[in-house]
């Protein structure tokens, strides 16, 4: 029976939903000029939720509802990123989102949902709560690619992305139901004490094959990853943003949740799978990012290149090497809202600013904005001191560790090669000459420079003080 | 103070640096002498340590040390003994010179370019002094973002090509360094480059290592068959970035080689040093020839710069050879400190000629050997600082090029005769090149009615020439500072080659 003390466990999970739904009644009721406070109210509402998490976490572990909702520290750093993160889509995403008649009320409900997803799915205890989680946030994500329901571009991206999330979505149902089959029961815990002496091996392999094809999926991890170009290109930017942060650290949570506590005792048979899936979603991110001319879609396949790194770390399957895929996701998750928060900031009405050639003499229009972009490049390049280069440390640190150099190896050519494309954006930038003409969207809003200003730096200052974040995410799975 | 004097020299130009961002270059002349005067502070106060140096503790000294901190054994941790307090100084005396010598040339957003050069000067300070291995990569790649935007923004008409090119071939050595670090991080648990050197490592493990550092390093130095990303970058370079690259980044790649593969991997260095001499051979032989016919006289430098670096690396491997022959330990040290004198020698002189080639371009905006002729009717200083430093490129006695070149092909005779015999080619080769370029550059009639208008040097470049002169004359006639300050840490190397880890 839930009792109150359930609730307290959930209680920022909770808040988080009334929130929501007050914010969804308040905007029918508001004028659209008064928008400006739900943006506010919204951001507060994200900063409330980030101190009852971190206020109310326990010392140790504690699980809710039977097992259903595990709140332990995984589940606080990746909620706190992943609300730090929502704050910044927040704020980049305004000047964009009024320029194209789009700032309306239910961009902020849906992104709130889909954090409520989040939240949930890092929490999972059980592979019901894992699909309830996941459900929603990509059923939100789904809507809000479609925001802008009158250009075509967004709406197949919608229509792509819904169709192959229902399929991934379909596989990993069918993976978790045979692996109900086979051990008897959807609790994780459960699920791993029955995994070393099942009933039927077999079954139980099956299905883990198709829990990690769904994994694969929402990584965006090749060969799984046919859809991320293709969203990241046709959804509004203001939507691209946020999902191309938060949710990959909800994948790698999901992963971590379903991997290791639900399927540890089979860790010989998924180490191999994750490497494979990190070698070739760091063959094809790298390589077929050099051709693009799209910035988003350049940084699309950038994203399906990360996530192999990430994997790197996952396939060491030791918390150290669990800590170092968190400190990646992390990583890429400020990298991420960086990154396109300088392409927000440099559209304006009528102007997207995704291509490369788009961001041509940005030195001599902005040298602010194109510094902050050079930082963003250069870490997600993985060069020293960027914050961006310690999070590769780690994870090929983790690969070596684990006996697999030569996992390690191909993650260090690759980016090599990565690096190429990540340079021909800074050559863009402070090679050619100018082309952009007319009023940034950052020079016409303070908080959007302020915060964007904030989120680079931090990618400084976390590349020279990283030890207490990287001591912080080790704790979390030595104990 | 004394204790963190390392930390300033490092981080004063670095700040000093953004500094200069925030100035902008609304007062262009404030703006050069701001950045002169952290410059030449920055030399003097590392002078200012040489007589603190204990010359006979081969060890680190100014020794800083703070730990990060967090579950990764690495550390803030800097020092420098007699090699690297060398190294240091040649940075902070080049770019002090490179202020100087590019003084009127740069006029498009100079306070970024200021900018870059100093936050240049910092993170090579800090790659010389680190005692970190993992530090030192954070610093040896670092300062690959300055170096890139330099050639790129202010280069020439194919400096977009040279920038890139130049970075990925560094970048590909330094992530195969990094790979190496990692696998000595997993054996050791720490990253303190000391005790790494104390790692004992199976035939395997070494042989890999060393392949690892090699590719890292031989790329920065560089050696034949990566060269290639030298002579283009040096082309496109403007004047100041051709400097620091010859006269400092080069000597990275040397100083990593006596730093981490030496002392880490002796044994397979030994194995390989036959390779290593083979390939410093061909740089001095054929890259001599290279230059020959070379057009472009910063083409003519740069393959120069290649075949004076094989000189280093000569020395080195030609020392390693002695020691595990058991032959001459004293004829192993000259090698040694002919090594270390050759990477000072060629920092001056490179610097020098290449500041040389500035000069003539600000005036005529052209590099092409064919454009000139006759340049000392017009340009009577000039043309004796030229001859100088063309004749210590050379190997003259009495310039810092033959003390270099002559301790090297000194042990290298014992080593084999054949070997001093194939370096000694350097000699014809070289002054062919140089005394050529000299010769189509200075003498003669007056090639055209440009150089006919061609001004002498101004008080600054004279200043700037003679301060190059100054010390190539000094280390040539009086090299005694140099190898006395050096001794300490090249004997205490030398000895280490001999340790056995296997």
């Amino acid at each position: 029976m839930p009792n109150l003390n359930d609730i307290l466990i959930l209680l920022p999970e909770f808040y988080l939903v009334a929130a929501a739904c007050v914010l969804l009644l308040l905007d029918a009721f508001m004028q659209p000029a008064q928008r400006g406070l739900l943006h506010w109210l919204s951001v507060v509402v994200l900063l409330v939720a980030i101190y009852l998490v971190v206020a109310g976490q326990p010392d140790v572990p504690v699980t809710a509802f039977g097992g259903m909702f595990v709140r332990d520290r995984v589940a606080e750093i990746l909620k706190v990123f992943a609300l730090i993160c929502t704050v910044f889509v927040f704020v980049y995403a305004r000047p964009y989102l009024r320029d194209r008649n789009l700032y309306v009320g239910e961009f902020y409900t849906l992104t709130l949902f889909a954090v409520i997803g989040i939240m949930l799915l890092v929490s999972a205890g059980n592979l019901v709560m894992v699909y309830l989680g996941l459900e929603l946030l990509t059923l939100s994500s789904y809507a809000l690619v479609a925001l802008n329901r009158d250009s075509p571009l967004s709406s197949e991206a919608a229509i792509k992305y819904f169709v192959l999330g229902a399929l991934a979505s379909g596989m990993l149902l069918y993976g978790m139901s045979m692996v109900y089959g086979a051990t008897g029961s959807l609790d994780l815990a459960q699920l791993r004490a029955a995994g070393a002496h099942a009933a039927m091996p077999n079954l139980l392999q099956f299905g883990l094959i198709f829990m990690i094809i769904g994994i694969g999926f929402k990584l965006g991890a090749a060969p799984f990853h046919m859809w991320i170009p293709d969203v990241y290109e046709g959804a509004p930017t203001a939507v691209t943003i946020f999902i191309g942060s938060a949710p990959k650290l909800a994948a790698f949570g999901m992963a971590y949740r379903l991997l290791d506590s639900g399927m540890g005792e089979l860790v010989h048979h998924w180490q191999i799978m994750l490497a494979a899936l990190a070698v070739l979603s760091l063959a094809i991110g790298n390589l077929v990012a050099i051709v693009q001319t799209n910035l988003k879609r350049l940084l699309a396949y950038s994203t399906i290149s990360h996530m192999g790194y990430l994997l790197l770390g996952l396939a060491s399957a030791n918390p150290q090497g669990y800590a170092a895929a968190m400190f990646y996701a992390i990583s890429y998750a400020l990298m991420g809202t960086a990154a396109f928060g300088v392409i927000l900031a440099l559209s304006r009405a009528g102007f997207e600013c995704d291509n490369i050639d788009d961001l041509k003499g940005l030195n001599q229009k902005s040298p602010w904005l194109a510094f902050l972009m050079l930082l963003v490049i250069f870490s997600l390049a993985g060069v020293p001191p960027l914050f961006g280069f310690y999070a590769k440390l780690l994870v090929l640190e983790a690969a070596i560790h684990a006996d697999m150099l030569w996992l390690a190896l191909v993650g260090a050519v690759f980016a090599i090669i990565g690096l190429y494309y990540y340079l021909r954006v800074v050559k863009v930038m402070y090679f050619d000459k100018p082309e952009l003409v007319g009023e940034l969207s950052v020079q016409r809003d303070a908080s959007l420079r302020l915060v964007l200003s904030l989120n680079v730096l931090s990618l400084l200052v976390l590349g020279v003080c990283w030890g207490p974040l990287l001591g912080w995410c080790q704790k979390a799975f030595l104990g | 103070m004394s204790n963190y004097l390392l930390s300033i020299l490092t981080w004063v130009p670095v700040l000093g640096g953004i500094l200069l961002l925030i100035v902008r270059d609304r007062r262009p002349d404030l703006l050069r002498w701001i950045t002169l005067t952290i410059a030449t502070a920055m030399f003097l106060l590392n002078l200012s340590m040489w007589p603190m140096m204990d010359h006979s503790n081969p060890g680190m000294q100014f020794v800083e040390h703070l730990s990060w901190g967090g579950p990764i054994h690495t550390a803030y941790a800097l020092g420098v003994d007699g090699i690297a307090y060398a190294m240091t100084l040649l940075v902070t005396f080049g770019t002090m010179l490179v202020v100087l010598g590019s003084w009127g040339s740069i006029t498009y957003r100079l306070h970024q370019y200021m900018a870059c050069l100093m936050i240049m000067e910092g993170l090579m300070i800090g790659c010389f002094s680190a005692t970190d291995a993992l530090l030192f990569y954070v610093f040896f790649e670092g300062m690959l973002i300055p170096m890139f935007l330099l050639i790129g923004i202010w280069g020439g008409p194919k400096r977009i090509h040279a920038a890139l090119k130049f970075f990925i071939y560094t970048f590909f050595g330094s992530i195969m360094l990094l790979t190496s670090l990692i696998y000595l991080y997993n054996k050791a648990g720490t990253f303190d480059i000391h005790t790494l050197a104390q790692l004992p490592l199976t035939h395997t493990e070494q042989t890999w290592l060393f392949f690892g550092f090699l590719v890292a390093f031989s790329i920065k130095i560089p050696m034949v068959p990566v060269h290639t990303w030298l002579p283009d970058a040096h082309v496109e370079a403007p004047t100041g970035a051709s400097v620091d690259l010859a006269m400092i980044m080069l000597k990275i790649g040397g100083y990593g080689l006596v730093r981490f593969m030496l002392p880490i991997v002796p044994d397979a260095a030994a194995e390989y040093a036959w390779l290593m001499i083979v390939l410093s051979l061909v740089a001095i032989v054929y890259i001599g020839f290279v230059a020959l016919v070379q057009e472009d006289m910063k083409r003519v430098m740069a393959y120069s710069s290649v075949a004076h670096m094989g000189f280093v690396t000569l020395g080195i491997f030609v020392s390693v050879l002695l020691v595990r022959r058991g032959g001459n330990i004293d004829i192993a040290l000259i090698g040694m400190q002919g090594a270390m004198v050759q990477m000072l020698s060629h920092g001056f002189i490179s610097g020098a000629m290449f500041t040389c080639v500035g000069m003539l371009y600000d005036r005529m905006h052209t590099r092409m050997i064919k454009d000139y002729g006759g340049v000392i009717n017009v340009m009577p200083w000039f043309g004796l600082f030229f001859v100088l430093f063309a004749m210590a490129n050379s190997g003259l006695p009495g310039t810092s090029g033959f003390v270099g070149e002559f301790l090297v092909i000194l042990s290298s005779f014992s080593a084999s005769p054949w070997i001093a015999l194939f370096a000694a080619f350097t000699v014809i080769i070289s002054a062919a090149y140089m005394l050529w370029m000299v010769k189509r550059v200075l003498w003669g009639e007056i090639g055209n009615s440009h150089v006919a208008e061609m001004k002498d040097l101004d008080v600054r470049e004279w200043l700037t020439l003679s301060a190059f002169a100054g010390a190539v004359l000094i280390a040539g006639v009086w090299p005694h500072p140099f190898i006395h300050l050096m001794d300490a840490s090249v004997t205490q190397l030398v000895q280490q080659i001999g340790i056995h880890k296997i």
